[in-house]
């Protein structure tokens, strides 16, 4: 059974997501059980299979589907890399599943074995796109949870259904363009899976066709991973969206996208002139995101558009981090995608916890709610000290890496615009910290005290937990995961 | 306990202590249990490593090791021990205050209060004891954060508005510090502090003279450099406890030190002569100490002008360290503790004035020396110290600041010195004069003595600025360590004798 474990943590969410609607027929209650029980064993099985991954010296698992040898059979890869995202989603949707419980039974959509499936889909998908070794099985993927975060999203209500349909176009246009680019690649050297077409690619000897591939892969990813200035979709799909998807989507989604472009750029690409030349655009854009993403999340009046915008900030720290090509510039990076997956999942969950438990978001609502639901909102000050990148949090260290990196490449641009975010960033942030603790009119009687349900609370808090300790206790996951997750040609 | 444990242990006694008091929740005897229990501890773990210090050791504990072969580390030199010496004796004594405070005053939120307190105490001590930059960056910021409750603890429109002040000038000031910390990492990987500065020879001379400013700007604003000052008196709006021990001891003491220990540990003092920064520190600080004390003249908040006074007299310790002599040096060390129990008397004695006698202002004390001689009595001694009178601490730190400034041939330095010490005496003396030497009016005749809890303290912080005037080396040898500390950095710079 352990053998396969690389086409399990696919397989398992993907056929429970079949299952889950007909049992939601009969008991809601079951089909949610279902689910989180699934999502557990995923979590469990693609625990296994990192450590696996870890003890072998070369760290690389290749798994053959159905026993077809690559090239011509689809391959797995896990490698410290996609072994710690698969990880990461996978705990990460287990946790946004935990606080869609109280949730659904509530106020979310009538049929909650459809929601559960459509999430499982979601879930299966981002591994799938994770685990893959073969680029036209990553488009399959790709799609896969698209179609399902779209359906997500728009059960948010009307203004959701418009923000996602455009999202759906948006993100349409950026498969199409992936897949063409694959098509030329594919043309070239008559192969799909990644390490067989990294060898064949120098061989061809078409500079021209591959720059256009190459152009055309790294838009669709860009689009999908919402970078500077491909991010419109991202605010409004994210501001209307239900609380448990937004927490999730927004943590992971756009981090699987920005996986992708590094998997492609630097493990399949990676001798390729045109990747060089597409991480210098990206290296551009993401110190515009940075720039641009800040700015916007200060000009919100809702907290979600501002976490959403903050977003596009974020991502910027990443896609700069990864163009900077050093060893300490992408370790940060990749410690950078996980610490926004960790923060901000925990910041929407808090978020949409406050809007469905008073119904308020914008950040003149926040006012006193801290007196209401204090370990909420201490949750929501945690994960926001590190959204700012102040120690001792997780947010500052990846920062501190990215600024050594950009220090070490001598790109100012990059060191004036991390600094300049942080203390936009702060402004934000602080902004709704003290309306949230200090807001609260004195004149009035006080509130009930009244915090989320447990299920709500308690991963939001867990994640604010592991943001905090992840700060001073980060060496073990840097020397044993994102070392060993560089690229061939970088260490 | 075993020695080298000890700085960490010192370091993290008060976060347990706030871990700790959440738990005591609404009993209040149990969380002022549990603060003394953490400040006596602290205490006495700091002051036991006194002997070795003194010895020429430096106590390191064992170090957090992160990636890239960056670590975090507490390590106990002479400098570091005169800081968390200072530091921990004082919370001590501002425990009991706050007890006698809290209660007086009738401040709500109290637990809130002790465990914003403890986090600030465990982050100045770790700035005391820091090995390195990084380290020393990370418990700069946590005390950023910690004593941000406490500024608008008062949640009124005032305080919030403070806060954020407060808020703007420590966290921007906190980035530009990153930014010449990376740097620093950068042409320096992991390098720790250095009696004598590591970076001679590391880069060119504009620079090292770029980097420095960038250093400057980042602690100047806890150390209220001017123009960097501006948040310093509108925090006074916090409680008094936290004015006396977090903005006239921990927090700009905290950018002060981080300026003597940018100086002296991290540049040098010869490196920066090369560069010529060190004329512009000079210049930055006595322009602080002569306008900061012109403004202090015009201020009528007694709070306000504390922090007026507080501003010039941190300069005091920039200067010193700016100088570079070991006298000037040795003179600039030993004002962080001198000038730390001097300040702290002051609004220890403006706490009590404040909720026995009602008065915020700076007029309107008449007779107050006979209706509460101990606060008005140590109030006298702290100003007289302040001013810079022979036999108290003031006047130590004025006279090594004298001779070093003598030695370095900048003449006009003991100007500065004298005119400061006159203006600090004309907006002092009033006060004192309107208390001991007018009879009471209708306003004052009902004002009594402070209760103990407040009245002992602020006894005993006047008793030490008059003991170290007199015999500063006695007991925690504050002179003793502070000449330690500049004699090192003077031969591992190999500058001036």
């Amino acid at each position: 059974m352990s053998e396969h474990l690389p086409i399990l943590i696919v397989v398992v969410p993907l056929s429970a997501a079949l299952v889950v609607p007909l049992l939601g027929r009969r008991s809601s209650t079951a089909a949610h059980a279902v689910t989180l029980a699934t999502l557990a064993a995923t979590l469990v099985a693609a625990s296994v299979a990192l450590t696996r991954v870890l003890r072998t010296a070369d760290g690389v698992w290749q798994y053959e589907l159905g026993g077809w040898a690559p090239p011509w059979g689809i391959e797995y890869v896990l490698d410290p890399l996609s072994g710690g995202m698969s990880v990461l989603v996978a705990s990460l949707a287990l946790a946004a599943a935990i606080y869609a419980g109280p949730y659904l039974r509530t106020s979310g959509p009538d049929r909650i074995g459809l929601f559960d499936s459509l999430y499982l889909l979601l879930v299966a998908g981002l591994l799938g796109i994770v685990a893959t070794g073969d680029l036209f099985n990553l488009y399959v993927f790709l799609e896969i949870s698209s179609i399902a975060a779209y359906a997500l999203l728009a059960t948010g209500g009307d203004r959701a259904a418009v923000a996602t349909f455009r999202y759906l176009l948006v993100g349409t246009v950026a498969a199409s363009c992936y897949l063409l680019g694959i098509g030329y690649l594919y043309a070239l050297t008559g192969t799909l899976n990644m390490t067989d077409l990294s060898a064949r690619l120098a061989a061809a000897d078409q500079p021209t066709a591959t720059a256009v591939g190459v152009g055309l892969i790294v838009i669709g990813l860009a689009i999908k991973a919402a970078v500077f200035p491909f991010h419109g979709w991202l605010p409004d799909a994210y501001t209307y969206a239900p609380p448990p998807v937004t927490g999730f989507v927004a943590a992971v989604m756009t981090k699987v996208s920005a996986y992708a472009l590094y998997r492609v750029l630097y493990f399949v690409l990676g001798a390729e002139p045109a990747a060089a030349s597409a991480l210098v655009f990206l290296g551009w854009a993401g110190v515009a995101a940075i720039v641009a993403g800040s700015w916007l999340a200060l000009a919100q009046s809702d907290v979600r558009r501002m976490l959403a915008y903050s977003s596009v900030g974020q991502m910027g720290y990443i896609i700069f981090g990864f163009s900077l090509g050093s060893p300490i510039a992408i370790v940060g990076a990749l410690f950078h995608v996980l610490n926004h997956a960790l923060m901000k999942g925990c910041l929407f969950l808090v978020t949409g916890g406050i809007r469905w438990r008073t119904g308020l978001s914008s950040v003149a609502g926040f006012a006193g709610v801290g007196r209401r639901l204090p370990l909420s909102a201490t949750a929501f000050a945690v994960a926001a000290v590190s959204m700012v990148g102040l120690p001792p949090t997780a947010g500052f260290f990846s920062k501190w890496y990215l600024l050594l990196g950009a220090f070490e490449a001598e790109a100012w641009l990059g060191v004036a615009a991390l600094v300049g975010s942080s203390w936009l960033s702060a402004i934000y942030f602080f902004r709704v910290l003290e309306r949230l603790f200090l807001g609260a009119d004195e004149s009035r009687p006080a509130p009930e005290r009244r915090d989320l349900p447990f299920g709500m609370l308690a991963p939001a808090l867990v994640l604010a937990l592991v943001v905090l300790l992840l700060g001073l206790f980060h060496q073990p996951v840097v020397t044993h995961l994102l070392e060993r997750a560089l690229p061939p040609t970088v260490s | 306990m075993d020695l080298a444990a000890r700085p960490l242990a010192a370091v993290l006694v008060s976060l347990l202590a706030a871990t700790l008091l959440p738990l005591a929740g609404r009993r209040p005897a149990l969380r002022e249990a549990i603060t003394f229990a953490a400040a006596g501890l602290k205490l006495a773990l700091v002051a036991s490593m006194l002997p070795a210090v003194l010895d020429g050791q430096a106590i390191e504990s064992a170090r957090l090791p992160l990636a890239a072969g960056l670590t975090l580390g507490f390590r106990a030199d002479a400098l570091g021990l005169l800081f968390a010496l200072t530091a921990s004796s004082l919370w001590l004594l501002t425990s009991l205050y706050s007890v006698g405070y809290l209660r007086a005053a009738a401040v709500p939120r109290q637990t809130a209060y002790y465990v914003s307190f403890a986090v600030c105490l465990s982050a100045t001590v770790g700035i005391a004891f820091a090995a390195n930059l990084l380290t020393f960056f990370v418990c700069y910021e946590v005390l950023t954060l910690a004593t941000y409750p406490l500024v608008v603890h008062a949640q009124t429109a005032e305080a919030r508005s403070a806060g954020r002040r407060y808020l703007v000038y420590t966290l921007g000031a906190g980035q530009v510090l990153l930014v010449a910390i990376v740097w620093t990492e950068s042409v320096a990987p992991g390098a720790d502090f250095t009696p004598g500065g590591f970076l001679a020879g590391r880069a060119e001379a504009g620079v090292l003279a770029a980097a420095f400013a960038l250093f400057i700007v980042g602690c100047g604003v806890k150390a209220a450099i001017m123009p960097l000052h501006g948040w310093l008196p509108a925090a006074m709006v916090a409680p008094t406890p936290v004015s006396a021990l977090l903005h006239a001891v921990a927090v700009v003491k905290a950018g002060a030190f981080g300026v003597v220990r940018i100086v002296g540990y991290v540049f040098g003092v010869d490196v920066l002569r090369a560069t010529g920064a060190d004329t512009v520190l000079i210049v930055a600080a006595a322009a602080t100490i002569l306008i900061a004390s012109m403004r202090a003249l015009g201020e009528d908040h007694l709070k306000r002008l504390l922090a007026y006074s507080t501003i010039g007299q941190l300069s005091y310790i920039v200067l010193g360290a700016a100088l570079g002599s070991v006298a000037a040096l040795t003179g600039a060390m030993f004002h962080i503790a001198g000038h730390g129990f001097m300040k702290i008397t002051m609004f220890f004695c403006a706490g009590a004035l404040h909720t026995q006698a009602h008065r915020d202002g700076v007029h309107g004390f008449d007779g107050l020396g006979r209706q509460m001689p101990v606060t008005m009595t140590a109030f006298a001694v702290g100003a007289c110290g302040l001013a810079g009178v022979p036999l108290l601490a003031g006047f130590i730190a004025k006279w090594n600041l004298g001779v070093g400034a003598l030695t370095a041939g900048d003449e006009i330095i003991v100007g500065v010195l004298v005119v400061s010490g006159l203006l600090n005496a004309a907006y002092f003396f009033p006060i004192i004069y309107d208390a001991f030497f007018k009879a009471p009016t209708t306003e004052t005749a009902d004002a009594r003595e402070a209760p103990w809890p407040m009245a002992l303290p602020l006894g005993v912080t006047a008793a030490v600025a008059l003991v170290l005037g007199v015999a500063p080396s006695v007991g925690f040898r504050f002179f003793a360590l502070a000449r330690l500390a500049a004699e090192s950095v003077v031969a591992g710079s190999g500058g001036l004798p």
